[in-house]
């Protein structure tokens, strides 16, 4: 059984895919500077709606989502997520944040992708950001008594236990 | 007797059990809360952190080329493949070009690796499963690798050999003919693993039908390497998103559409022989040329962001840098093979016993520091 002969033939280009996702939701804020791939920013209420059309619709079906990152950009907490299809080989970036530094809460997208479990729980471990709907959330690396988030920019590291 | 058992109160429940932080099918420091009842498997639940180093930090203020040293650090049986990651993240964001020569050495020293690392794997997986002969078999022959990179790297496990723009310097005089000498010597080894291992009944009894994964759940666990292709899930970086020499040389992906343990035991055993081949194609056309291109002193990268994927041993590794334009990246994120396929244990142990447990844990080949970074 040949199973490498179909790569390829339902390749979505950047300018197609971005058609296609806005067509679906209207405020997507779409870029192709400074990355190689097409970048989707998303509103935090948007994102599971995005997330699960980008998994479900046939032609884009992205199934597979190879790395998710917690980001500090000083003022704002966001996550980014890296999503491959496994069938028509397009890559795609969605990135979603929020000002909210206290209590930065997104949708989980454990339901759509089961890699996401523990992703997200690295993310919260790291910086503080809560997950609705996440079956398991809970410190992953770092003890539950741990204070702070230490990949936060603004993490104050007395004793330089995290780095020296 | 009998009617003891019959009429006892005895009733089975469920408790948890620690397996780890030191124990020796977890090859290194990973703790396991099992949730049994009786021998049977109801839940796993990693608890991490035992060495985490957060060196996704350390890499928040280091510079690229010392990054590059700390890749090692994390999956250390493919430490050179780690080290290409950045390297090749780093090039892919100054656009520099690196010699065809340095491209063509980093794939063979790559490929040696990946035959280094599935022999190790290979020999611990049958220690895991009670044969223990394997070890000693699969030590024989990643001595022989350790000791070419000893003397072209200098190193023999955390090899340090690729540098943004190259390599640190060129291979030794003896690389070529020690690297010969090895694929024949190995090419007679190999068969041995079938014929000590792979045919044995008892070891297929414990392999065949264990840890079931389907392709749709390999994919939705983000599995990669040969968790994935034995669930016939074509995911192999080299053959879909090329780097290196690889689109140079021909070599089979190797997929296995039975996703059990055996399966994922076989691709391992298979990619051996690719590797192999893949070696043989490239040692006798190394091109010659520099083995390095100038790059500044200190190194910035311009603004934006960069991602890069390679096949380690293990899966897929990717490397995203979000730049200010500074000489220190602003994030830094590992997307590491092993925490990925860690994820889907609990979903393939499940309803098995314990025993099938450190089984199937074997053919996932963990590396715990590449889980905990």
């Amino acid at each position: 059984m040949d199973l490498t002969k179909d790569f390829k033939t339902e390749f979505m280009t950047n300018e197609a895919l971005q058609n296609l996702i806005s067509s679906w939701i209207s405020e997507l804020e779409f870029t192709e500077e400074s990355s190689e791939f097409l970048n989707i920013t998303v509103k935090a209420e948007q994102l599971h709606q995005l997330m699960s059309q980008l998994k479900s619709n046939t032609e884009t079906n992205f199934d597979y989502l190879f790395c998710l990152t917690g980001i500090d950009w000083g003022k704002e907490l966001g996550v980014i997520y890296h999503l491959e299809s496994t069938t028509h080989r397009h890559i795609i970036v969605v990135k979603v944040q929020t000002e909210d530094r206290e209590n930065p809460t997104f949708d989980s997208v454990c339901d759509i992708w089961k890699t996401a479990d523990f992703h997200e729980r690295e993310v919260f471990d790291f910086f503080g950001i809560k997950f609705n709907n996440h079956p398991n959330l809970k410190r992953l690396f770092l003890t539950d008594e741990w204070e702070g988030f230490p990949l936060r920019k603004d993490y104050v590291d007395e004793i330089n236990m995290v780095i020296k | 007797m009998d009617t003891t058992i019959k009429n006892s109160n005895l009733k089975s429940e469920e408790y948890f059990i620690n397996m780890g932080p030191q124990h020796p099918a977890t090859h290194g420091v990973l703790r396991l809360l099992l949730t049994i009842d009786g021998e049977i498997i109801k839940k796993v639940e990693p608890d991490l952190g035992y060495i985490h180093r957060s060196i996704e930090k350390m890499c928040e203020r280091d510079s690229y080329q010392q990054i590059v040293h700390l890749t090692d650090r994390m999956d250390y049986l493919s430490s050179h493949i780690n080290n290409e990651a950045v390297c090749l993240t780093v090039e892919k964001a100054l656009e520099l070009e690196v010699p065809e020569r340095v491209k063509v050495i980093r794939t063979i020293i790559g490929e040696l690796t990946r035959i280094a690392s599935h022999t190790l794997w290979w020999g611990v997986m049958g220690m895991d499963v009670g044969a223990l002969t394997t070890y000693f078999y699969g030590f024989r022959d990643r001595e022989l690798i350790n000791d070419i990179f000893e003397e072209t790297c200098g190193a023999r496990l955390t090899m340090n050999y690729n540098i943004p723009g190259g390599l640190m310097f060129d291979i030794h005089p003896n690389f070529v003919k020690r690297t010969k000498d090895f694929i024949a010597h190995f090419k007679t080894k190999l068969p041995e693993y079938d014929t000590l291992l792979t045919g044995n009944v008892i070891f297929q009894k414990r392999m065949k039908g264990v840890g079931m994964l389907t392709k749709e759940d390999a994919i939705s666990f983000g599995a990669s390497g040969p968790v994935g292709r034995g669930s016939g899930y074509s995911c192999d970086v080299r053959k879909h998103h090329s780097y290196s020499a690889y689109d140079k040389v021909n070599f089979n992906e190797i997929l296995k559409t039975e996703g059990d343990s055996f399966a994922r035991y076989q691709v391992r055993i298979e990619e051996m022989w690719e590797s192999m081949s893949i070696i043989e194609q490239l040692i006798d056309n190394i091109p010659e040329g520099d083995v390095q291109v100038a790059t500044n002193a200190v190194i910035k990268l311009p603004k934006g962001e960069f991602y890069q994927k390679v096949e380690t041993a293990r899966g897929e590794l990717g490397v995203y840098i979000n730049s200010t334009g500074t000489k220190n990246p602003y994030r830094l994120k590992f997307r590491s093979p092993g925490f990925s396929n860690l994820s889907l244990l609990n979903h393939i142990a499940v309803g098995g016993k314990i025993g099938d447990l450190v089984a199937s844990m074997a053919t996932l080949d963990l590396v715990i520091p590449d889980i905990d970074r």
